[in-house]
């Protein structure tokens, strides 16, 4: 039972915000595509943005809005990397899930 | 409401940041003129990254003489730590930084592909790690830890023609990024609770205005999915399934990058939030470092064992060193007890000897490895290896024997300061387990050394170590064996280190 101490139209973002958190953290664990397990981890990075300007809505705090531009530039940056990663392997192999890249045994 | 008009920025101390201004300006001249000139000779890339270094570390050295005289304080509006804790860690990165920097540039150019790129991004890391080492802000701490875990995925996969290195960078930047989310996700959910960012009024606000055990709930649950975010950073049984095949995929020289920059900050970082933040939840979170300690000790210890590629040795052995380092914060989370600090003295003490200690050890690793093929680095290659050049071979045992804990290596300093401090507050438990393990992974490194000294090499061919990995071998020993001897050098310094900046 999920109760917050909060106006219930905050709660009701909140809830969304976990929920898509949720929907990213299984799409990594299950789906075998990198761009992907990518994209759920930018869910997962604006499932807590929804958080964050919910909760500086309801705190009152201006901070946790500006707190939103840091994540979204560190999102950004992470696309840059990650993409450049997945591209530099897609030019040495065709076809590209997780279980191809299976060279390095766990 | 705030007036734009009368907006005042917060105070920012120049001479405080200058160590990390400096690495970044070196990364910036390292790109710009390095991709605006042809190819630099004579090693001038890892020389320039090494004289910046350098600089950093007389200017941390000088921050360190002001903080010990006037004390330790909060910069720009309290978003950083100036403290010695600070400090001595940043001093422990930027040495590592040098040194592998040095042993990078004899490797790059065994490869032929000796470009500035490599150095840039190790610097940037290493401010990285310098702002996750001193923040004193969950967000500021954030990007910390993106800067420096972004320039190691690209360093992980740096090794373009190695299907194996981009792999590992895949990886690592998957797992990564899924473990930013969470520390990310407890971020926010702390925030909602408390209104705060700022490790130091975390605390205030916990300790005078919470009474609200509804909002306990979610304050745990956020402590708990920062210390998930940080375990997989530190690779924690059981998160630490991606450091093996991280370790062994990414170039050797970026393993010891890897192996002893992050792990500084991570720790370091690691500790400084949950002593000021959440001390007031310490019963909590003690418990949960309890069990991860336990946990990460036996499994790092045993699977290294059963390990024939030694850098996936050495990857369980960094799995098992964390776990000991786990031991102290779990001394240091008994705040009742007048121990507690050694705790934390012990943590610091034990990641940064680490660092030195496994600088040295990849380094000889990446010039016994005659190629990046994963062949080069299974055991078979150390075959015979003392038989053919003792001194390499000597250098390499006393390195082993000082990640086993041997007396008069600057290794039995660290596990003894980590296990002496959980006696001293009473987990008896967790010290047995530390010895234990300490014992079953002694065995792993005299399989290594078994492997040099006793079995013949396949061939007599000598491999060359080059000057500047000679340099920045030497370096590591000399801080083993000497901290190793005279214990008292790294113990007096880091014995007012318990005093963190707080106001």
């Amino acid at each position: 039972m999920i109760s917050l101490s909060l106006a219930p139209t905050a709660t009701w973002y909140l809830i969304l915000a976990a929920v898509l958190f949720a929907i990213g953290t299984l799409g990594v664990l299950v789906r075998r595509n990198p761009l992907v397990m990518f994209m759920c981890i930018e869910l997962m990075l604006n499932a807590v943005n929804l958080s964050f300007v919910t909760l500086a809505r309801e705190l009152n705090d201006i901070n946790g809005q500006t707190i939103v531009f840091f994540v979204m530039v560190v999102a950004a940056a992470e696309v840059v990397v990650g993409l450049g990663i997945i591209v530099s392997i897609m030019r040495n192999r065709a076809v590209l899930t997780t279980d191809d890249l299976a060279e390095l045994k766990g | 409401m705030n007036d734009i008009s009368t907006f005042v920025g917060p105070k920012i101390e120049w001479l405080a940041i200058s160590p990390l201004l400096t690495l970044l300006a070196g990364a910036l001249v390292l790109l710009l003129a390095g991709s605006l000139t042809s190819h630099w000779p004579y090693r001038l890339y890892a020389i320039t990254a090494g004289m910046t270094s350098a600089v950093a570390i007389g200017l941390s050295i000088y921050l360190w003489r002001d903080v010990t005289t006037n004390g330790p304080r909060l910069l720009i509006d309290g978003a950083l730590a100036l403290d010695q804790l600070a400090l001595l860690s940043s001093i422990a990165v930027i040495v590592a930084v040098l040194l592998v920097s040095f042993i990078t540039s004899d490797y790059l150019s065994r490869e032929e592909s000796d470009l500035p790129e490599i150095y840039a991004l190790y610097l940037t890391s290493a401010v990285g790690a310098l702002v996750m080492i001193a923040a004193n802000d969950l967000i500021v701490l954030f990007l910390g830890l993106e800067t420096l875990s972004l320039s190691l995925y690209l360093l992980a996969a740096s090794n373009r023609k190695q299907t194996s290195s981009q792999e590992a960078g895949l990886k690592y930047f998957i797992l990564g990024g899924f473990a930013s989310a969470f520390f990310l996700y407890g971020v926010a959910l702390t925030y909602g609770v408390t209104g705060t960012t700022r490790l130091v009024n975390l605390d205030l606000v916990l300790n005078t205005y919470i009474a609200v055990p509804r909002n306990d709930a979610i304050l745990l649950i956020g402590i708990g999915m920062i210390l998930v975010g940080f375990a997989f950073k530190v690779s924690l049984v059981p998160f630490q399934m991606w450091t093996p095949d991280v370790y062994q995929g990414a170039p050797t020289p970026t393993t010891g990058f890897m192996a002893s920059v992050g792990k500084i900050a991570a720790i370091v970082a690691l500790v400084r939030v949950f002593v000021v933040a959440f001390p007031s939840r310490s019963d909590d979170w003690g418990t949960v470092v309890l069990v991860l300690s336990g946990l990460t000790l036996v499994v790092g210890s045993v699977v290294a064992i059963v390990q024939t590629n030694i850098k996936r040795m050495l990857a369980y052995s960094s799995i098992s060193h964390a776990g000991f380092i786990l031991v102290g914060l779990e001394a240091a989370s008994h705040r009742d007890s007048v121990n507690a600090g050694d705790g934390l003295i012990a943590v610091v003490v034990y990641v940064v000897l680490y660092a030195a200690l496994v600088v040295g050890t990849f380094g000889v690793v990446t010039v016994v490895a005659r190629d990046s093929s994963a062949d080069a680095t299974s055991l078979d290659a150390f075959k015979g290896l003392a038989k053919n050049q003792p001194l390499l071979g000597l250098v390499m045992t006393v390195f082993l024997l000082a990640q086993a804990g041997m007396p008069l290596t600057s290794g039995f300093v660290a596990k003894f300061g980590v296990i002496q401090s959980a006696v001293a507050v009473g987990s008896y438990q967790l010290a047995v387990i530390a010895m234990v393990c300490a014992v079953i992974a002694a065995f792993v490194y005299l399989r290594i050394m078994v492997s040099m000294w006793l079995a013949d090499s396949p061939s007599p061919e000598k491999v060359a170590v080059p000057a500047l990995s000679r340099i920045a071998i030497g370096v590591a020993l000399a801080i083993t064996l000497v901290i190793g001897f005279l214990p008292s050098l790294i113990l007096d310094i880091t014995s007012n280190l318990t005093q963190l900046a707080s106001k």
